[in-house]
């Protein structure tokens, strides 16, 4: 039995989208979320004592001060976290731990990944539409990115994770249709998912491998439809956790590793950082790989799970093509994985995207998933990726 | 904000510690920083990034290296890039050791494959020299 300090008692989540009708500024999203993660707690406002955001627009400084004033919280745990698709996870262990050392009571996890209003001529907001930026403002003057990287073309995510998975086959002759199962799969979890954005469409491993190439080996259907949205969540402590209508998901294990920013400099790029820190979070929880019961991987591309099953130690490197086909990873089936249908089946609403795999893990123990819950869910692997590959998050969720 | 050559492609702004690697590259030459105790590293920086020391030195390298890992940029993912595709991006393992990114030109994109021989190559855009790599 690992760490029981600090749970999760609250979560909201809104509907992942490719416009998004009325434009709202981050504090205004994040005074929205909090509202509703406090009311699905069942907590007071007044109970808040901590803060935990990623960097927004309108305060780059100082965001913190900013928030807690705009929400009228008096803080005593105030945090940015800016390790891109595993801010969340990031996020959750860092409240638990604050809450462990007995920094602050209760902290609200706050993922607003909305666009703002734009002034136009008439003064109304205009209607914001999800897009790419291609590098990531690694284009700064000094910047190693834009001299040795953004020449080349390496930007965004894809070419990056394009060149894992290269590699990947050129080692372990994983064949294409493996990797697109992972995608099929959660897709059928997304169609029980009411507001996935794929909710609505199932796909084929033929309709996978007959998609575009965006950039060889990885095809359309293997990533992420960038959308708006956001999600909150509320950690407190154990004992406060007990009068929360729902049932705790205690953060029992978690662990953090990077090593590098470009996937250039990745010490191995089929070494990924999950390797060290799962076997943190897994040594911190005190419990075996073969415990779990769902796991909620960090997908921005299908070779990214493959990995993540690998390096978090589901199986041995190389054999995560074998484990993928050996395994049902439908909701229904004998490893369910991405239950919600993860970000390929859901959506990635920016930095809320990384949150959904926490709030799915923590809807499924709480046994609120709806027709895709999982039976005796109790214990959750979760994990988090960011950037190229680079900053990754492993959390263990366990229901009380 | 990256500064753009005339024909539209993005291009590197040389900083006072990393200027003689694009000068050299003018040359037509490779050079890399060199750590008296932990050897080549890349990309060139302030501070030897094993041991924090700064009395490192740059040495010519041999323009040789292999295929460590690649893709083949279908849709530009550079918004400045979109008229280039389909392009090579690579990361190269040099021979002394540390790995650098790159294109890969002078081939079709198909002929590429993980593990192949290399040699820089070099390309004048506009005031820049651009190190690329072919395939030996
Ligand atoms: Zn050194």
């Amino acid at each position: 039995m690992g760490k029981r300090a600090a749970a999760i008692v609250g979560q909201t989540e809104w509907e992942p989208k490719r416009e998004w009708d009325v434009p709202m500024f981050s504090m205004e999203a994040s005074a929205q979320l909090a509202s509703e993660v406090i009311a699905d707690a069942g907590f007071e406002k007044g109970e808040i004592d901590g803060l935990v955001m990623n960097p927004i627009a309108e305060s780059p400084m100082f965001g913190p001060s900013a928030l807690a004033e705009y929400l009228g919280i008096q803080s005593n745990f105030n945090e940015v976290v800016d390790l891109g698709g595993s801010t969340p996870a990031g996020m959750v262990w860092r409240a638990a731990a604050a809450i462990e050392v007995g920094a602050c009571e209760s902290v609200l996890v706050l993922c607003p990944a909305v666009p703002p209003p734009r002034p136009t001529a008439q003064g109304k907001a205009k209607r914001g539409r999800a897009r790419l930026t291609a590098y990531l403002g690694g284009d700064s003057w000094g910047s190693p990115q834009g001299q040795f990287e953004i020449p080349s073309g390496l930007v965004a995510a894809t070419p990056s994770f394009a060149m894992i998975a290269s590699r990947y086959r050129e080692q372990y002759d994983v064949q294409p249709e493996t990797l697109a199962k992972v995608a099929v799969e959660q897709r059928f979890n997304a169609n029980a998912h009411p507001t996935a954005i794929f909710r609505d469409k199932p796909i084929t491993i033929d309709d996978v491998l007959t998609s575009r190439m965006i950039a060889d080996p990885i095809r359309l259907l293997e990533l992420v439809m960038p959308c708006f949205g956001g999600g909150a969540l509320l950690l407190t402590t154990a004992e406060r956790a007990k009068r929360s209508p729902h049932r705790p998901v205690f953060v029992s294990g978690h662990g953090e590793h990077l090593t590098h920013k470009s996937v250039t400099y990745m010490p191995d790029m089929l070494d990924t950082p999950t390797r060290k820190a799962a076997d943190r979070a897994f040594k911190m929880a005190g419990v075996s790989r073969g415990a779990i019961d769902i796991a909620s991987i960090y997908d921005c591309f299908t070779i990214t799970v493959l990995l993540t099953i690998e390096d978090a130690g589901f199986c041995k490197k190389g054999q995560g093509g074998a484990f993928i086909e050996e395994h049902d990873l439908r909701f229904n089936g004998d490893w369910p994985l991405n239950t919600h249908g993860g970000q390929l089946g859901m959506g990635q609403a920016g930095l809320a995207g990384g949150l959904s795999h926490i709030t799915e893990a923590v809807l499924q123990l709480q046994n609120r998933a709806g027709k895709r819950q999982v039976k005796n869910a109790n214990l959750a692997y979760v994990n988090g990726t960011g950037g190229m590959m680079a900053e990754q998050v492993a959390l263990i969720l366990e229901g009380a | 904000m990256a500064k753009l050559a005339s024909d539209g492609r993005p291009l590197p702004q040389p900083t006072p510690v990393t200027q003689a690697f694009f000068d050299a590259a003018q040359d037509q030459r490779l050079i890399l920083p060199h750590c008296p105790r932990e050897g080549y590293f890349f990309y060139p920086r302030s501070h030897c990034p094993c041991c924090l020391k700064r009395d490192w030195e740059w040495k010519p390298a041999s323009g040789r290296g292999t295929v460590y890992a690649f893709t083949v940029d279908r849709m530009g993912h550079d918004p400045n890039l979109v008229n280039w595709v389909p392009y090579v991006v690579a990361a190269i393992e040099l021979e002394e050791g540390p790995r650098m990114t790159a294109n890969i030109v002078g081939c079709a994109p198909e002929d590429v494959r993980v593990g192949m021989p290399v040699e820089a190559t070099y390309e004048n855009v506009d005031d820049v020299t651009i190190i690329q790599f072919r395939l030996v």
